[in-house]
């Protein structure tokens, strides 16, 4: 079934120059290990094409049930040189947690994963 | 050694950034107690806005708000003892601790204030001299010298830490203002002051910055621009800013002043946690390198989270520098089409307008559209749920040249008249020219950098 990260995770984001980070974390801890394995540097790097124009970097804090993701190339040169109107990189948290996950059936009902609303 | 385990220190954060709750340092030391009012003033970008002040009038410079909040919590800092740490200071820390000086005479609490002015992280009058000695003070992420753009260089500021504010504090100080001091420090340095804590106590040190971390952003750690279950947020009018109840041994609970709204639980610092972090094991500072994959948070209690378990290594013997320098000019203007077919329209305006920039031959750096309302943020990720009911047309030019950037600020409005229909929102006149001035980050040896206190009475 399909699965939104937006239902599983909250996040927020902010920027470094022309960087944005995006902090995803678990909703439930339990959920954490699923949403690790699922956000892969591929699979971000994935999402994420066509809206950055530099590489991904991605960093694990179990102790939080978070990730933490670097989108280098976000902010078309950031701070004040942006013209965009997320300069600060502040609502690349919601775009990634657009992310729609394709999960077995049976991996989601026995985590308790809610099914994606639309 | 009792009393030092039992004693508690309260830093309260007042200020996220400059334009921050004007009324958030007055709530923060009357709501209930506090030891420190920490208020943060200095964003990337606040350094180049604040050398622009500087440049029209000498004496500025410097974060105002800083002076009326002063004028706000002045009874609590002369009747009561709540010391106050600001890097307000910007590119102006002697002005601005004249200004606070100004305040006390003006409300008769002239010899009740004690300013401690922290200098030295101006690297500016050296800079010629610092390249020439060999330090490239290359950018930190494109890697290329400084000396591209050394003829447009505005301001240069080393990113000082907790020691010199310590010192201030301790020849005492209740009022430190400074100037590019690291956001973290202005939190770590009481702490480091009332604990005693040594240059070298690594765990404790850490433990400090990423309580500063936590608070720096104000209500931000409390329930403001909280995803987590935030349509049950409580009370977002009456927000309580985030107080730092911390201890000796280095850990320390989150907390917020009864009565307030906001909310404080692990979901709310978690996410403060992981704003603007880069890598979480080496979260660098001049006084110590946090690992933030260390951290424990556990709730004690309504509104109250608990920190623990943090680890820190030993500081690098470099220190970041702000940069500012000039980098062109920029416009932005908008435009707003209705329904029916208001992206079609908004769409072909922005055909049209870029076919006109062509035919003149205008040249610019960037050149972004944006349609807001349907893709400006999310932009090839958005998902259509639908016709919109209205769009706006929002386009910006950023160019070295400044004239073409004010041809393309005439070309908007006549859209109005020559362009797609169904368009209004033009009110605001034609865009404005921005100057631009740049961030420039940069790593130097900090045995460059000679920071002073003085205070001040």
């Amino acid at each position: 079934m399909k699965v939104q990260l937006v239902d599983i995770a909250h996040a927020r984001s902010g920027d470094k120059g022309d960087t944005a980070n995006v902090g995803v974390i678990a909703l439930k801890p339990e959920w954490y290990p699923f949403i690790s394995a699922q956000l892969t540097l591929d699979r971000v790097r994935a999402h994420f094409t066509g809206v950055i124009t530099g590489d991904v970097e991605r960093f694990e804090l179990p102790n939080l049930h978070a990730l933490n993701f670097l989108l280098h190339g976000a902010l078309d040169g950031g701070g004040t040189l942006s013209l965009k109107t997320d300069a600060q990189g502040k609502v690349f948290s919601t775009a990634m947690l657009r992310m729609m996950l394709d999960v077995p059936d049976d991996e989601a009902s026995k985590l308790g994963l809610p099914a994606a609303r639309t | 050694m009792t009393d030092s385990a039992d004693k508690i220190v309260r830093v309260a954060g007042g200020q996220g950034f400059w334009g921050d709750w004007l009324d958030a340092p007055r709530r923060q030391v009357e709501g209930g107690p506090v030891d420190y009012l920490m208020l943060d003033y200095l964003a990337e970008v606040t350094m180049s806005i604040l050398q622009k002040q500087k440049e029209r009038d000498p004496q500025m410079g410097y974060a105002r708000d800083f002076i009326g909040a002063m004028e706000s919590v002045l009874p609590a800092v002369t009747e009561r003892g709540v010391k106050v740490i600001a890097n307000a200071g910007g590119v102006n820390p002697a002005a601005c601790a004249q200004a606070v000086l100004e305040v006390a005479r003006t409300h008769g609490a002239a010899g009740k204030l004690k300013v401690g002015v922290v200098t030295g992280d101006d690297l500016l009058p050296r800079l010629d001299a610092l390249i020439e000695e060999g330090h490239s003070l290359s950018h930190m992420e494109t890697g290329e010298p400084l000396s591209t753009v050394r003829d447009r260089v505005l301001s240069a500021n080393a990113y000082i830490g907790s020691t010199p504010i310590v010192e201030a504090l301790s020849r005492g100080a209740n009022v430190v203002v400074t100037g590019r001091s690291t956001d973290t420090a202005l939190t770590m340095a009481p702490l480091r002051h009332e604990f005693g804590w040594g240059a070298e106590d690594w765990d404790k040190l850490a433990a400090g910055i990423i309580a500063g971390h936590i608070i720096e952003c104000g209500a931000q750690c409390s329930g403001g621009n909280c995803l987590y279950d935030w349509r049950n947020i409580p009370d977002l009018a009456n927000i309580g800013y985030p107080i730092v109840e911390a201890r000796a041994d280095g850990t320390f609970t989150i907390a917020k002043h009864p009565n307030t709204g906001g909310r404080i639980n692990v979901p709310s610092v978690t996410e403060q946690c992981v704003y603007e972090m880069g890598d979480p094991n080496t979260y660098i500072t001049p006084d110590v390198v946090a690992d933030f994959t260390t951290i424990r948070l556990a709730d004690d209690g309504p509104d109250r989270v608990k920190v623990f378990g943090i680890k820190g290594r030993p500081a690098t013997d470099k220190l970041k520098v702000s940069i500012a320098y000039r980098a062109g000019y920029k416009a932005v203007g908008t435009l707003v089409y209705s329904w029916p077919d208001a992206l079609e329209k908004a769409q072909l305006a922005d055909r049209v307008l870029r076919e006109r920039l062509d035919n003149m031959g205008l040249r610019f750096d960037s050149l972004l559209t944006e349609f807001v309302g349907v893709s400006s943020t999310h932009g090839p990720l958005t998902v259509s749920t639908g016709e919109a009911p209205e769009v706006q047309f929002r386009i910006g030019v950023r160019s070295g040249n400044r004239k073409d950037v004010e041809r393309f600020t005439r070309e908007l409005a006549p859209l109005v008249l020559n362009g797609p229909p169904s368009v209004t929102g033009f009110a605001g006149g034609r865009p404005k020219v921005e100057e631009i001035v740049a961030y420039w980050p940069a790593l130097v040896d900090k045995t460059v950098v000679k920071t002073a206190v003085e205070v001040l009475s």
